[in-house]
């Protein structure tokens, strides 16, 4: 991870995108970056889709080349100009606590949005483990654009989750329909324990007479030989693949 | 024809109402801050509450296809625990801010006590900090005077009135507050505050100028369609379409759009990220239509659970 060219190429997406707002924007970044004053942040997060909207990024392809040479894996192809303004506030505002503190207190008086794009720059901000516990928290959120803002096109879970973690995600993300494919990380991140549980679910959507998804034999397939998994793939017939 | 319902208490509600709300043509409500029928004991549990209302409660009504706003504020009742009162002050002006928050509310007197003056006074202060809008939540009883004493207090505050929501209203209070320039809403709440045949009178003798429908539906017993029935029977009462759409709709916007955080772009031409998380629009709703009403409860009808 490459911190400064991170909020190099996130203030270089924005500032192109603020039209008559470039003054605002300016004088709020000079203030974040001298200030440690939480307030000066909680009315910048407050501000930013008053002043500069909502509209989708669509960022150009040397702009989605640099994001993504800035971090691996990291796009910004979903977001929208309020997600990035924020994120890069959070970036470079230093409290005078610790990063994760400052997150949870921002979590919890966070609206629907705000909360999504808390989320959505997990994997930009420092000490990106020591926000377990609140990652924890969103993935348990029933509001499904908040467990997707950390599911997909979102580098921090193939980075930072471990297996017990992965697998739960992976598992929600089936229960309440999310779409696999966005998840980076699916194929290097698949395991043995995942493809036994994904073969129970399986089974378990088969016995209810429920559509199982396509997707969900993608983590399975580096284990359809194990005996254990090819043995409970056997008592689906023809509702498994034949790899 | 669209509707909106301004004053509507969605966290005590079912699926089932938000199916029948949306069913009936409200593309849009307003879920103010409230009592939520027991007092809460600590700051905690009114930030959380608060923090329901501007998240999951906006997400919940926007899977429905209804765009959610809110109120932020310290009600009356909770305004005489004066700890917890003192407490939630420090947190309001963060939520204020807020995405889709439109007002300040609902504030004002329950038993017009010392305390819920002196708090009434602070969040109509914080409200004219912020230019927002404010919500005024008259008391139900000695209401009358009540009602001519939340005006006078909004006035000695500098509040401008095209900046107030007074709400609750009936008979004998509509006629005070519009000659004193301020919005006049009416809950159609079975047994306790309006009907709709009222209703319906009262908009044959006062037009639609400064009138503002609401249902305040919450943990009682009362009709989340109270916008979309009143609508109903207004129009087959013969009152001017023009003066229905108004009060059950343009109004709202008119004055809580003073907040900036509500357009009618939101539902009829949501934002790009809006309809991929937060924001089911419903299309059939785009082209209007009139109101129709469905009973809720569909679901129950139905043997097959799937």
């Amino acid at each position: 991870m490459k911190t400064e060219k991170i909020e190099e190429v996130l203030y270089r997406i924005v500032s192109v995108r603020v039209g008559t707002e470039a003054g605002w924007f300016n004088n709020q970044c000079a203030e974040l970056k001298s200030s440690d004053v939480e307030s000066d942040l909680h009315l910048y997060l407050g501000f930013v889709p008053r002043k500069l909207g909502k509209a989708d990024l669509d960022p150009t392809p040397d702009e989605a080349a640099a994001v993504k040479d800035a971090y691996d894996g990291w796009s910004v192809d979903n977001w929208s100009i309020d997600v990035a303004a924020r994120i890069y506030g959070l970036l470079v505002f230093k409290p005078q606590r610790p990063f994760a503190d400052m997150f949870k207190d921002l979590r919890r008086t966070s609206d629907a949005a705000e909360m999504i794009a808390l989320y959505c720059g997990l994997a930009l901000y420092p000490k990106p483990q020591s926000l377990a516990f609140e990652v924890g928290e969103g993935l348990r959120s029933n509001l499904r654009p908040v467990f997707e803002a950390i599911c997909h096109h979102n580098p921090y879970p193939r980075d930072h989750f471990d297996e017990h973690r992965w697998n739960h995600m992976i598992l929600k993300a089936l229960f309440v329909g999310s779409e696999l494919s966005p998840i980076l990380g699916l194929r290097e991140r698949a395991n043995r324990e995942l493809a036994r549980i994904l073969v129970d679910y399986a089974a378990e959507r088969h016995a209810a007479g429920r559509p199982i998804t396509e997707e969900l034999w993608i983590p399975i397939e580096p284990f359809h030989t194990d005996p254990e998994i090819a043995a409970l793939l056997d008592r689906l017939g023809d509702a498994a693949p034949s790899f | 024809m669209m509707l909106i319902d301004p004053h509507a208490h969605m966290i005590s509600r079912t699926t089932d109402d938000y199916e029948a709300m949306a069913a009936s043509g409200v593309v849009a409500l307003i879920e103010p801050a409230f009592w939520v029928g027991q007092p809460r004991t600590f700051v905690g549990t009114y930030v959380d509450y608060l923090s329901t209302i501007v998240g999951w409660e906006r997400f919940r009504a926007g899977q429905f296809g209804i765009r959610h706003y809110c109120t932020i504020g310290l009600n009356s009742k909770e305004a005489n625990n004066e700890e917890l009162a003192e407490g939630v002050m420090e947190w309001l002006p963060r939520f204020a801010l807020k995405e889709g928050v439109v007002a300040i509310g609902e504030i004002g007197y329950d038993e017009q006590t010392e305390l819920e003056d002196k708090y009434f006074r602070l969040q109509l202060a914080l409200a004219k900090d912020l230019n927002l809008p404010v919500m005024v939540h008259t008391p139900h009883r000695d209401k009358k005077r009540g009602t001519s004493r939340s005006m006078d207090v909004c006035e000695e505050m500098g509040v401008d009135p095209s900046m107030v929501i007074i709400d609750h209203n009936n008979e004998e209070t509509v006629g005070e507050v519009l000659q004193r320039g301020y919005w006049a809403g009416f809950s159609i709440y079975p047994s306790t505050k309006m009907g709709n045949a009222r209703m319906v009178e009262l908009l044959k003798q006062y037009g639609g100028e400064r009138i503002i429908v609401d249902s305040a539906c919450d943990w009682g017993i009362s009709d989340c369609l109270g916008v979309a029935k009143t609508a109903q029977l207004a129009l087959e009462s013969g009152i001017a379409k023009d003066v229905v759409e108004r009060v059950c709709y343009r109004n709202a916007l008119t004055a809580y759009g003073q907040s900036g955080q509500m357009k009618e772009e939101d539902w009829l031409n949501p934002p790009a990220i809006d309809q991929r998380t937060l924001y089911e629009g419903n299309s059939i709703l785009r082209g209007g239509r009139d109101p129709v009403i469905e009973e809720p409860g569909a679901q129950r009808k139905s043997l097959i659970i799937e």
